[in-house]
């Protein structure tokens, strides 16, 4: 059990939603990386969860830039701060909004550049900041306001795009998992170069399900298979844990779903397609970390 | 030193002189040659700097704005399309009140593609708040660079400064350039708003109805001020390195009935068009407007005005043209000439001159010569 120390990087009264696990992760991020860090938050959940000026809900510095240029942004100050001859830890701190869909080029820029800072996406998995519209982190068969009928589209890989750039370290994490999360961003910001975590970040008004169950929904989507916790330093993927135990006996991935709104209806062929998914992907993950691949 | 040099490498000769910390850049036509120059200084230890190779212009205003924050001098160049694409980013620049400076190859906007002079890629900046000086030499646009950096840092602006110079026209043309020793003239940048880990604060957090207008005026006042900024630093230039420039660079307009108002080259060449003009018995002068924000006051009071624009916003009129009508509240004859790198000689000004017809526009090539 790593050693979590009490010291609060969050300040009470943030404006989040009850039961918001991107703050939750954000929390545990922040512990792990300590108080020489610099935050960088493009649009996003996180710009608002930090109150209005001129109060701030964060007690390390938070340079929020817009949506598109999270890692560019990022890139400049690493750049600055390293030419200074400054460890500070530059955290980007995006949601899927800002990683999959407008901010992929720069993010795409910074990893082949080999800028060193840690990104991090938390993903609730659609645009949670304006009101839940389908995002590229979107699953599909899920509703959001602009999929009122269910998402036609797969979720992208964004973890398979990330590994193509063959950074140092990259892993995945779930806010419902701290410790996990704060262990992988302590390793994550010991590695110079560009280091990426992954976050599932269930959320609560956009995918429909009741406050307190945050931890319960990040531990059954981890549990049925649909996310994976894994790392992958230097190319050579580890996967953690629970998911070691959800490939050997995966939870049916209907335990999962049935809580939550966003997928209340899904009509059959969608939630075989989507288990289907979901097996194949558990066995690659498998084939790889065993090197049958 | 004396030397000769295009348009492009004075600017890059200046801002390695500057010794900024972190220049991130896009190559784009006809700016390419700046970034070249300056990615080869920083790679022979010219310039101790890093040079963060973007993958986009929107990408480069962003870490140099990710760079100025932490309080290190920053650069970038840009030109026509990379401008608009980094339009977001210029805006955010000016609204963190970073100290950027970059140089913007004036060059015209697709479709058709063009690669040529004009300059309504920057005119399509003038309200996000960077200060914009345009040039019309290669030694003005190495003079103009080494005092944008002054400008931009000095702690009662604290604004981006655009450094404007025509495509082709002096980016690529070579001239006679007098480089100097800038020593001291720059000092280190102090950004009193430099993030400071052991003293955390939120930038650019969510700023209500109640704040936000106060920030908006705060740039305001400072753009103000800066017209003496702009004034002292040009002073001490001179007083220091020879060369005296001013908002407005005037030639024999003292006593001229007709004075001709333009930006960048043409400037240069309306002034070959006095010369010819006087030669006739025609009493013309030329005021070659360099800094376009702020906006100076300009004294054309009792004279006929001819305002030549490289430049146009559609459904308007010539915003130079427009803004001179606006601030002075005088008639002009508005020529919108240039576009595309359309070429204009001084010929074709004398003849702007000598037909104007004061209270109209008049589209060179297009409804036939004057």
């Amino acid at each position: 059990m790593p050693e979590i120390p009490k010291e609060e990087f969050i300040l009470k009264c943030t404006s989040a939603c009850a039961g918001c696990s991107a703050s939750l992760s954000l929390r545990y991020v922040l512990k792990a990386a300590g108080p020489d860090t610099v935050l960088v938050v493009p649009a996003c959940c996180t710009s608002v969860i930090q109150g209005i000026y001129p109060n701030t809900a964060m007690n390390v510095p938070v340079y929020n830039v817009a949506f598109a240029t999270a890692a560019a942004s990022a890139s400049g100050m690493s750049s600055a701060f390293r030419a200074l001859g400054k460890k500070t830890n530059v955290i980007v701190y995006a949601g899927d909004g800002g990683t999959l869909d407008i901010g992929i080029q720069a993010l795409s820029g910074a990893f082949e550049r080999g800028t060193d800072f840690l990104y991090i996406c938390y993903d609730n998995e659609a645009y949670g900041n304006t009101g839940m519209q389908r995002s590229g982190g979107t699953p599909l068969g899920a509703k959001t306001t602009t999929t009122p009928a269910g998402k036609t589209d797969v979720k992208k890989d964004i973890d398979a795009i990330i590994a193509a750039h063959e950074p140092p370290y990259q892993a995945t994490a779930c806010a419902a998992y701290p410790q996990d999360l704060f262990k992988k961003v302590q390793k994550a910001l010991s590695i110079r170069g560009p280091t990426f975590i992954h976050v599932l970040a269930p959320c609560p008004p956009g995918w429909r399900y009741s406050t307190e169950k945050s931890v319960e929904i990040g531990k059954l989507a981890v549990k049925s298979g649909i996310w994976v916790l894994y790392e992958r330093e230097y190319g050579n993927l580890t996967i953690t844990a629970p998911s070691k135990a959800a490939i050997k006996k995966p939870v049916p991935l209907e335990d999962y779903l049935a809580p939550q709104g966003r997928f209340k209806g899904i009509d059959p062929k969608t939630l075989g397609i989507l288990k289907q998914r979901v097996a194949k992907n558990l066995q690659r993950l498998a084939q790889e970390e065993a090197g049958v691949c | 030193m004396l030397t000769v040099a295009t348009g492009n490498k004075a600017v890059a000769l200046a801002v390695k002189q500057a010794k900024p910390v972190v220049i991130a850049a896009y190559p784009i036509t006809p700016q390419t040659e700046i970034v070249e120059q300056i990615a080869e200084y920083v790679s022979s230890g010219e310039l101790p700097a890093r040079y963060i190779a973007v993958e986009s212009e929107h990408s480069a205003m962003a870490a140099c704005i990710g760079a100025s924050v932490t309080g290190v001098r920053t650069f970038t160049a840009t030109s026509s399309h990379g401008l608009l694409y980094m339009h977001e980013m210029t805006n955010w620049a000016a609204g963190a009140r970073l100290p950027i400076v970059m140089a913007n190859v004036n060059r015209a906007l697709g479709p058709g593609w063009n690669i040529w002079a004009e300059h309504t890629d920057a005119m399509q900046e003038r309200d996000t708040g960077w200060l914009q000086v345009y040039v019309a030499s290669v030694q003005e646009a190495y003079d103009a660079t080494l005092m944008a950096f002054r400008i931009a840092e000095d702690n009662d602006i604290l604004l981006p400064v655009m450094i404007n110079l025509d495509g082709f026209l002096l980016s690529h043309i070579m001239q006679p350039l007098d480089a100097v020793e800038p020593n001291d003239f720059i000092p280190p940048l102090h950004l009193p708003h430099a993030i400071d880990t052991k003293n955390p604060a939120g930038y650019g957090t969510l700023t209500g109805p109640e704040d936000y207008f106060k920030f908006r005026w705060d740039i305001e006042r400072s753009m103000r001020d800066s017209m003496k900024v702009i004034a002292a630093t040009e002073d001490e230039f001179s007083r220091r390195f020879g060369r005296t420039y001013g908002f407005t660079e005037d030639y024999l307009c003292e006593d001229a009935d007709v004075i001709v108002v333009s930006m960048g080259t043409l400037g240069r060449e309306a002034e070959v068009a006095v010369d010819h003009l006087r030669n006739e018995g025609v009493k013309a002068g030329s005021m070659r407007l360099r800094w376009f924000r702020p906006f100076p006051d300009l004294d054309l009071r009792g004279r006929e005005v001819v305002v030549i624009d490289r430049d146009y916003s559609f459904g308007f009129g010539g915003v130079l043209a427009k803004s001179i009508q606006a601030k002075n509240r005088i008639d002009v004859f508005s020529v919108i000439a240039g576009l595309g790198g359309q070429e204009v000689t001084y010929d074709d000004i004398a003849g702007f001159v000598k037909n104007r017809r004061m209270g109209t526009e008049f589209w060179f090539g297009v409804t036939g010569n004057v």
